[in-house]
């Protein structure tokens, strides 16, 4: 008959719920006894953040589909009747490509606050796990999502995309031709990116961003000094420097969220196309199969990795450019997944590592933007230079690791969170 | 300091390339979707100059005379031409696109979205920039599509240009300057030569109502999205202001 420490209502409803559903005990482990550090900062906001757009995501996705037509023939026009003929369809429409923007940002900017202050090592490992698995459901959400408009960039992105598996020795081929389903982009694979992008991914997604949360509850979360608030604890057992997520975290959320959706809902109603970056302007032309774009850029969320991509113009061990090129973008993802056994630092956060962590983390971030700008541009010679550069300060800031985590003389972190 | 400017790194990413899918067209336009006049003057030259060949399949006309502010009886009696159209249709266009192809060479291109995909300095630029190329099937080139299949559709308004070598105001590439007339001489510069019914400063403000009026095409919801995008705004601004002081609120007991 379960747990009979469980927290339980006096009586009334609650009580009459509690004994067959355990919401009280739930709410107070996830929320009123959810003891967080006090100290958050500024960067803790974009988990919350991630969860609201989230949510908007799959609202606004929910009404798309009602209109949507998933076939080669009606797609765009569908869309487009969406944008004219449906009732705010063109807020929901917009509230939808410019959350997808919205989603990379926070999730960029959330996994930097990770790589910052440690929120990736033990006993957090599988938090990490969690959410880069989330991160790659969601590039692959992105990327069939960004068919659906069934544009001209819709198209043949998607063509350069899959055609990328074409590059795997022995099975490409037919691995590419079992992907869309054709043996070029068509109807069929409209359809089944469209099944893949509002049933199959966000199942996923939705399961992981729970496991994610789960995980975080039961360890507890870091904070910016990296300090485990859960070793110096009060006579009642609850931690000296945490304060119940709600309401504390709660109503500090709120203005967070308040401050995103003033900037999310100034770029949906004056600026949705993100001059040609959010809503590319070839793909206000219909798909056509026979007419190849001049430039063929994926929406920037995606550029950095292509950028790694494209700078692989080398082969190698006997492997031809393309398909290094494709393991080295694949790489660039992969290597993410091992960082928690790539930092040797006796501390998490960095702001008791040494110089040679910071160093590596600012080359990092730098290298990481400048791959993203070089990804949306067309490539010259010099251009590809620097994108070799780029990728192999990428792949240094995580393979040399454990070498400047272990060899620089960290500070010694104080007992308590400070400020 | 140090973490605000990464933030800020990480935030003006998607705009540090912005600009970078620009054409360099030779004239300038800014929509003023507020200018109905000038809408309803574009709409009326597209249907009588354009619509024959160009449809807009995704614009209604019962949409566009609401928002351009026209009662449906001057739109019924004086903007639509074809007996199969009604009022709550989509601009569809007169021709079939096996004749379009058979006379141009491809069919005649769908505008509804154009100023999207082209920039609105793009149409305004390409509308001014027809000239006599008798090498050409219809007689005109365009210098800002080369070897575009179109007639110049607005020649009896506009008259016929031609390549000139002429004296203009703004340097051009290897132009030399006048030192007396503190002008540049040129060559290939577009000048009308045979006058049309309008004067070049009249034609002008054809083209730039005509690009305005696509420019609206694009997109009808922007019209929408400014009437709106105060209201809220200033909602999530009241609404952030009271979270902020419940937060403080809250905050004053911990320490």
């Amino acid at each position: 008959m379960g747990n009979p420490n469980k927290a339980k209502a006096e009586s009334g409803f609650m009580r009459w719920i509690d004994d067959r559903f355990p919401a009280t005990q739930m709410v107070q482990e996830h929320l009123t006894q959810y003891y967080a550090p006090k100290n958050f900062n500024f960067f803790y906001i974009f988990g919350v953040l991630a969860m609201v757009v989230l949510v908007n995501q799959i609202l606004t996705g929910v009404w798309l589909t009602m209109s949507y037509n998933p076939s080669a023939e009606g797609a765009f026009a569908s869309v487009e009747y969406i944008m004219r003929d449906v009732e705010f369809g063109w807020l929901i429409r917009y509230m939808h490509s410019t959350g997808a923007t919205a989603f990379f940002a926070v999730i960029y900017l959330h996994m930097f606050r990770a790589l910052m202050y440690g929120s990736y090592k033990a006993p957090r490992e599988l938090i990490w796990i969690f959410g880069m698995a989330i991160y790659l459901a969601l590039m692959a959400e992105a990327f069939m999502g960004y068919l659906l408009p069934w544009g001209q960039m819709s198209y043949w992105g998607a063509q350069v995309i899959i055609s990328l598996f074409s590059a795997i020795p022995v099975i490409g081929g037919d691995l590419t031709q079992w992907i869309r389903g054709d043996f070029l982009i068509s109807g069929i694979t409209l359809n089944r990116f469209f099944a893949l992008h509002v049933v199959a991914l966000p199942i996923v997604i939705l399961a992981l961003v729970v496991l994610h949360i789960i995980a975080l509850h039961e360890v507890g979360s870091n904070n910016p000094d990296g300090v485990n608030i859960k070793a110096k604890k009060d006579e009642t057992g609850k931690p000296l420097d945490g304060i119940p997520f709600h309401p504390y975290y709660t109503v500090k959320d709120l203005v967070g969220i308040a401050i995103f959706l003033f900037v999310f809902a100034v770029v949906i109603f004056y600026f949705p196309e993100g001059g040609g970056y959010f809503l590319e302007k070839p793909n206000f032309e219909p798909a056509n199969p026979l007419v190849t774009p001049d430039h063929i850029a994926p929406v920037w969320y995606f550029t950095p990795f292509y950028a790694i991509l494209r700078a692989i113009t080398f082969s190698l061990f006997g492997l031809d450019a393309k398909f290094l090129g494709v393991l080295f973008m694949g790489g660039a993802i992969a290597v993410l997944f091992v960082l928690p056994w790539l930092d040797r630092s006796p501390v998490l956060s960095i702001r008791y590592k040494g110089w040679m962590s910071k160093v590596a983390l600012a080359v990092f971030a730098i290298s990481f933007i400048i791959l993203g700008i070089l990804g949306a541009l067309p490539t010259t010679a010099a251009r590809t230079v620097v994108a070799q550069i780029c990728t192999a300060l990428y792949f240094a800031f995580f393979l040399l690791m454990p070498i400047y985590t272990k060899l620089e003389k960290t500070k010694p972190v104080p007992e308590r969170v400070t400020g | 300091m140090k973490k605000q400017l990464f933030v800020l790194l990480f935030a003006l990413m998607p705009f540090m390339a912005w600009g970078a899918g620009g054409e360099d067209v030779p004239h300038s336009m800014t929509p003023d979707l507020q200018d109905q006049d000038s809408l309803q003057r574009g709409m009326k030259l597209y249907v009588n100059y354009c619509m024959g060949c160009h449809s807009l399949e995704h614009q209604r006309f019962a949409r566009a005379a609401e928002d351009l502010g026209m009662p449906q009886d001057l739109v019924e009696d004086n903007l639509i031409f074809s007996s199969s159209l009604a009022f709550n249709d989509q601009m569809h266009n007169a021709m079939k696109n096996e004749d379009g192809e058979n006379w141009f060479g491809a069919p005649p291109p769908d505008l509804t979205l154009r100023s999207r995909v082209r920039g609105t300095d793009w149409i305004y630029s390409y509308l001014l920039s027809f000239y006599k190329d008798p090498s050409r099937p219809f007689g005109v080139n365009n210098s800002v599509f080369e070897l575009v299949a179109m007639p110049n559709v607005l020649e009896p308004l506009q008259g016929v240009q031609e390549k000139v070598c002429a004296a203009v105001d703004r340097p051009v590439e290897g132009a030399e300057l006048d030192p007396l007339t503190g002008k540049y001489q040129a060559c290939g510069v577009l000048q009308v030569t045979q006058p049309g019914s309008m004067e070049p400063a009249e034609f002008e403000e054809v083209a730039y109502d005509l690009t305005n009026f696509l420019a609206y095409v694009g997109e009808p919801s922007k019209l929408q999205a400014q009437a709106l995008a105060p209201k809220v705004l200033i909602f999530i601004f009241i609404f952030g202001v009271i979270a902020y002081l419940l937060k403080r609120e809250y905050w004053r007991d911990v320490h």
